[in-house]
């Protein structure tokens, strides 16, 4: 556990917008139907929330619950945390059909801050922002590789996969530089 | 001359005096100008050379359809080929050079090519480089290449960046002209989302420079009060230097807006890419005036008309002192009263009609400038610009009946709207017999994904050529658009004062009787050298198509697309072929509309994020050793760790040695890593996998194939059993992903109601193999668990500790060592690495990479997806068939197996070979067999598919098929090299090292 690093150490770049790699976070996939007994359980117990409705994310405090697809779940929450989580999952969801899994570890985690943080994105994503709900969780592209996103204080948390985490950054960065904002 | 007028200019900012040079000669502009403004106002009237003849070139248009004017700007990695003079803004400091000439502009030897013209004729180089067929490649089209080219390639890396940007609309207006304002206006008022779009620096397009009057004002000052209107509205964008290039299914556009081409190295990225969803499109893209055909009309000193007036309202530029007008309409009229209210002469009006009584011509004449009707221009004077004109009568043969001298011609056979981007994604169009062009016909539109239009075309790009029309048909345009994105138009059009136009009459060859000398003189295409006798030539040759003809003859397929020659040439082919224009028809209109930098469309990818390099958690560490790095799929892995003064066969060699009799430490975190779970997993993965992983015991490991439906085999890894409902089923590196997919596509599409749940855990876990006889040792020092042959045997996995770590260790092998791979999570990786090496470096710990991998590997026979398989090999090809279960009532790839040539026992199967004289045998050999086939080439009975000198058994061996496989063991092959002759290998079996497997099972 002391051992656990984030993919980037936590990289930052300022631009006309701040980009951090936060992290480690804590991630726990969970798959099953919505329509399983004890799923909305599960997840309060869980991270607090309720069960997201489709392409929603539900956030409470450092916790949240997104909707990924039809039968998948991404359960955020502080990185020691998702032991416990995973066994009140395990104990609310005892004897249905799901798959509940930590990856953490799989993700690496972005904030995106600051007034034209939607710009830094709007390069990368075929994302209509102005489309786009406010507890909407998106996924989408950033430029060649999958990402996730959704509001969060003053910008946005985007997830990507972490053999990536470079690169995205490498994109943030590019699309966030002091010139390039559109006035 | 060309000159700068006293008075005059209303873009230019006189007060702000720029310097620039062109060929390294010293000029100056003014803030506001054109490159092509600011040449012209320095007497610059020569500024390039054409592809094929090398004639003198000069500026003849004033925007895009520019074809003559290309220039290399900047310089170093801020150079750029074939850049318009008449789009490049002038800055300060800009560097010009202009292009295809040798030794120099003013004087080309390239152009003997002037006098052999009638040697080279259309399709000259077809005809002439036709035989014989090997002198193609090596002696013509080297010398073509040297001798062609506009702009050289940039040799250094571009100096700028790019960047791209996804816009959304309800209603995207192309074009920034008073249409497009008008259009708008409308949808703007109307709520909806609206982006405009104009390609040059400024707002209203030509309604200032044709004296329009809107609304009962000076053009200039509506179209100042329209974008004000635009721009204190919230939902309407307005981006200028952004040009629409091209329209694409479903409302996408692409515009190029060129942030920083005049500002260069302020920081901003050079261009930015629009990539828009637009909900409807209206084009206001406006028009080109075309030229007329006489001989002659290259000349530097032709220009258009409505070129030559934007030049002296726009930037106080006359291209002469004397100008002679040439015209079969009104509109060129403006030109000459143009010239005349800024001082200058016009010496005559040549209107090739015969009556000629409109309102503008008889206020040319009112100014005392003559109208010579019905009179032709029969050639220009002149070489490197323009002295005089010899006029005859446009009904004539070309008998010159007057010489006028002159410095400059202003030139204009009509108008054509640009209908590209209308044209782009399927939009038809129709030809107007009064206006003589295509316009877009509105019945029959570019569709959306609703079958409804999705592009509507106002103002003169729809044809409506005068203001008051022009106004008029975009209100109306835009409220269709509005309405067609669901919103509803309000508001009325502008009304500009009306001022008519009498018709214009068709004149494609000027005079209409020119001889072949005239028409040898009358260039269509000014930048490829097309003239009307060569379209002539390939319509006498059988060239009816328009599209055939463009490719034979050239036309239209230079950098500017031939905006100014299109119509001009398939009105001379319709001519000549005795069709009617519109069954002639136009060549293709694609996208781009205008040429786009390929830094644009690169965007952000070039450099570090060129493509995504996907990395490990261990990757950083890797680099600090310096190791080799090479690509699988997108990561990157450790070919080899070289040490200091060895290469990278030294250092492989060593890795395995060391691996083999101390200990070796691999990333293996690449690895795939996919966790399947369910009450019907255990079914599930009996369907994929060729052999049983239902039966597998919790703890236990199994090794196991995977198939397509076809029966190839497509995957290998080592499935463990978690728990009664979960297994993890390692793929190979490449495989994750597709794997992954692949579970997927049968669980939603074929097997949705099987209960399984699958995830792909590849990242969450770094892996490493610790491998060799001190394997067991380093894990023991770390501590934890208990590791021992006894607890933890061949192929089972326990979870435990190991020093700090959590960890999940398996018991498996794919060296023939003692050896087990641990997974930890990704966070932990690099210090889980890290303290193995500490730990381990007295029992001789040492990383090993993908090559030595592979040979110990080989070493055992073990075999490798996509060494020994290629999509063409099945498992039985392999002696897999133990992997194979024939209990199994089926699987992926069971039907496809018995299929009777894959079950044939004629199929090249799996051997080892050594070679007789230790040599390794070279990597794509072929085994020789005896005879030709039928197409005469060498038979062959196999191939080798991995070989490897083995620094084990220091030697070469290989893996291969070949027919009859393993029965053939103790025969000797040959296989063929490169070089030419053969090397003879002995058959033997494919497991070189510890074919008892004692090593890896201590």
């Amino acid at each position: 556990m002391s051992n656990a690093v984030s993919a980037l150490g936590n990289a930052s770049f300022d631009g006309f917008a701040k980009i951090r790699e936060i992290g480690p976070v804590g991630m726990i996939s969970l798959r099953a139907k919505p329509e399983v007994k004890g799923l909305a359980k599960a997840i309060k117990a869980a991270v607090g929330t309720g069960l997201p409705a489709q392409r929603q994310i539900e956030i409470s405090g450092d916790k949240a619950a997104g909707w990924m697809s039809p039968d998948e779940y991404l359960l955020i929450l502080p990185y020691a945390e998702t032991a416990a989580a995973m066994a009140a999952i395990d104990k609310a969801l005892k004897g249905e059909h799901y798959l509940a899994v930590v990856v953490s570890d799989a993700r690496a985690v972005f904030h995106v801050e600051g007034a034209k943080a939607d710009q830094v994105i709007a390069k990368l994503s075929p994302v209509d922002f102005a489309k786009m709900g406010a507890n909407e969780l998106r996924r989408t592209r950033a430029a060649q590789v999958a990402v996730a996103f959704w509001r969060e204080g003053d910008g946005y948390t985007l997830v990507c996969f972490r053999s990536v985490a470079s690169y995205v950054l490498g994109l943030l960065s590019h699309s966030a530089m002091v010139g390039s904002e559109i006035k | 001359m060309s000159t700068r007028l006293q008075k005059g200019g209303r873009l230019i900012d006189r007060s702000a005096a720029l310097e620039f040079s062109f060929n390294g000669k010293r000029l100056r502009g003014y803030q506001g100008d054109t490159l092509a403004s600011a040449l012209l106002a320095n007497d610059q009237m020569l500024v390039g050379r054409s592809f094929k003849y090398h004639r003198p070139r000069g500026i003849v248009a004033a925007g895009p359809e520019e074809p003559n004017a290309l220039v290399g700007l900047g310089k170093g990695g801020r150079f750029e080929p074939n850049q318009r003079v008449t789009t490049t803004e002038l800055f300060e400091g800009l560097e010009a050079e202009s292009q295809n000439h040798w030794p120099s502009l003013e004087y080309d030897v390239g152009v003997v090519n002037n006098s052999l013209a009638r040697f080279l004729p259309g399709g000259f180089y077809y005809k002439t480089f036709m035989y014989p067929r090997a002198a193609w490649k090596h002696l013509f089209e080297p010398i073509i290449r040297a001798s062609a080219g506009l702009g050289k390639a940039p040799r250094e890396k571009d100096a700028d960046r790019y960047e791209q940007l996804y816009a959304f609309c309800d209603l995207l207006v192309v074009g920034g002209g008073i249409a497009g304002l008008q259009a708008a206006l409308i949808a703007g008022a109307s709520g909806a989302k609206v982006i405009v779009l104009e390609q040059t620096a400024f707002w209203g397009g030509r309604a200032p420079v044709d004296g329009d009057v809107i609304d009962g004002k000076p053009a200039a000052l509506w179209i100042n009060t329209a974008v004000q209107a635009l721009e204190a509205m919230e939902n309407v964008t307005l981006r200028l230097r952004c040009a629409g290039v091209g329209v694409y299914d479903h409302g996408y556009v692409l515009a190029d807006e060129k942030v920083a081409d005049h500002t260069p190295g302020d920081g901003r990225p050079k261009h930015r890419l629009w990539r828009i969803r637009a909900g409807q499109i209206v084009t206001a893209t406006g028009a080109i005036e075309r030229p007329l055909s006489f001989a002659g009309n290259d000349i530097p000193g032709v220009m258009l008309a409505g070129a030559l007036r934007e030049y002296v309202v726009n930037f106080a530029v006359s291209a002469g002192d004397r100008t002679v007008v040439v015209t079969n309409n009104d509109d060129a009229y403006r030109t000459a009263i143009a010239l005349v209210e800024a001082g200058l002469v016009v010496a005559a009006v040549v209107d090739a009609r015969v009556t000629v009584t409109g309102a503008l011509p008889e206020r040319a004449r009112a100014l005392g400038i003559r109208v010579a009707t019905g009179t032709a221009v029969v050639k220009v004077k002149g070489g490197k610009r323009v002295t005089g004109v010899q006029l005859g009568a446009q009904a004539g043969e070309g008998a010159v009946l007057e010489e006028i001298a002159c410095d400059a011609v202003a030139m204009s056979g009509g108008w054509s709207p640009v209908v590209h981007l209308w044209s782009h994604c399927g939009g038809k169009l129709n030809w107007d017999v009064d206006q003589q062009h295509f316009r877009p016909d509105a019945t029959r539109p570019p569709t959306g994904a609703d079958g409804a239009a999705m592009v509507v075309a106002v103002g003169a790009a729809n044809g409506a050529m005068t203001a008051a029309e022009a106004l008029a048909d975009a209100a109306k345009g835009a409220g269709i658009a509005v309405k067609a994105a669901g919103f509803k138009a309000s508001g009325k059009a502008a009304v500009a004062e009306a001022v008519a136009e009498a018709r214009m009459e068709p004149v494609w060859v000027m005079p209409q009787g020119a001889g072949p000398n005239l028409r040898a003189k009358m260039w269509l295409d000014y930048q490829n050298d097309v003239k009307v006798s060569d379209v002539q030539l390939a319509a006498r040759e059988g060239y009816e198509s328009v599209e055939h003809t463009k490719r034979y003859t050239t036309l239209g397929m230079a950098t500017d697309q031939g905006k100014l020659s299109n119509i001009n040439g398939l009105a001379v082919l319709a001519h000549a072929l005795n069709e009617d224009i519109p069954r002639v028809g136009t060549t293709t209109f694609r996208p781009p509309y205008v040429p786009v930098t390929l830094g644009a469309l690169a965007g952000e990818s070039r450099g570090d994020i060129f493509q995504p390099l996907r990395r490990t958690p261990m990757h950083s560490w890797h680099e600090k050793m310096q190791a080799y790095m090479e690509p699988v799929g997108l990561w990157r892995r450790p070919y080899c760790f070289p040490r200091a003064g060895e290469n990278h066969e030294q250092a492989v060699h060593r890795e395995v040695n060391n691996t083999r009799t101390a200990l070796g430490l691999l990333d293996a975190s690449t690895l795939g890593k996919i966790i399947v779970k369910g009450p019907d997993a255990g079914k599930f993965l009996d369907m994929l996998y060729t052999g049983v992983m239902s039966s597998l015991p919790v703890g236990k490991c199994r090794y196991g194939l995977m198939c397509s439906e076809q029966g190839f085999l497509s995957d290998d890894g080592v499935v463990a059993r978690i728990d009664e409902e979960t297994w993890l089923c390692h793929t190979t590196s490449g495989g994750a992903d597709r794997i992954h997919a692949w579970m997927e596509d049968w669980l939603q599409c074929e097997w949705w109601d099987w209960q399984v749940y699958t995830a792909n855990i590849t990242e969450q876990l770094a892996q490493v193999a610790v491998v060799g006889p001190n394997a067991r040792k380093l894990l023991e020092k770390l501590g934890g668990m208990d590791v021992s042959k006894e607890t933890l045997p061949f192929m089972a996995w326990a979870d435990g500790t190991l020093g700090e770590f959590d960890v999940r260790v398996y018991r498996i092998s794919f060296s023939g060592e003692l050896s087990y791979e641990i997974a930890v999570p990704a966070s932990q990786g690099l210090a889980f690495w890290e303290a193995l090496h500490k730990a381990g470096a007295e029992l001789g710990a040492m990383p090993y990479g993908t090559e030595a991998l592979h040979i110990m590997r080989a070493e055992k026979g073990f075999i490798m997806i996509g060494d020994e398989t290629d999509g063409t090999v099945i498992p039985q090809d392999l002696n897999l068939g133990w992997a194979i279960s024939k209990k199994k009532a089926d699987f992926l790839g069971k039907r496809g197996q018995e299929r009777v040539y894959l079950a044939s026992p004629e199929r090249w199967k799996l051997a080892g070979f050594e070679t007789l004289d230790s040599s390794v045998v070279p990597d794509g050999s072929y085994i020789v067999a005896a005879g030709k086939n039928a197409n005469g080439q060498g038979n062959t009975q196999g191939r080798v598919t991995s070989t490897y000198y083995s620094p084990t058994l220091k030697r070469g061996i290989a893996m291969g098929l070949i027919h009859g496989g393993l029965n053939r063991i103790g025969d000797i092959v040959e296989f063929n090299t490169v070089t030419g002759g053969t090397v003879k290998a002995r058959v033997v079996d494919p497991v070189f090292y510890d074919k008892d497997g004692e090593k890896q099972n201590v």
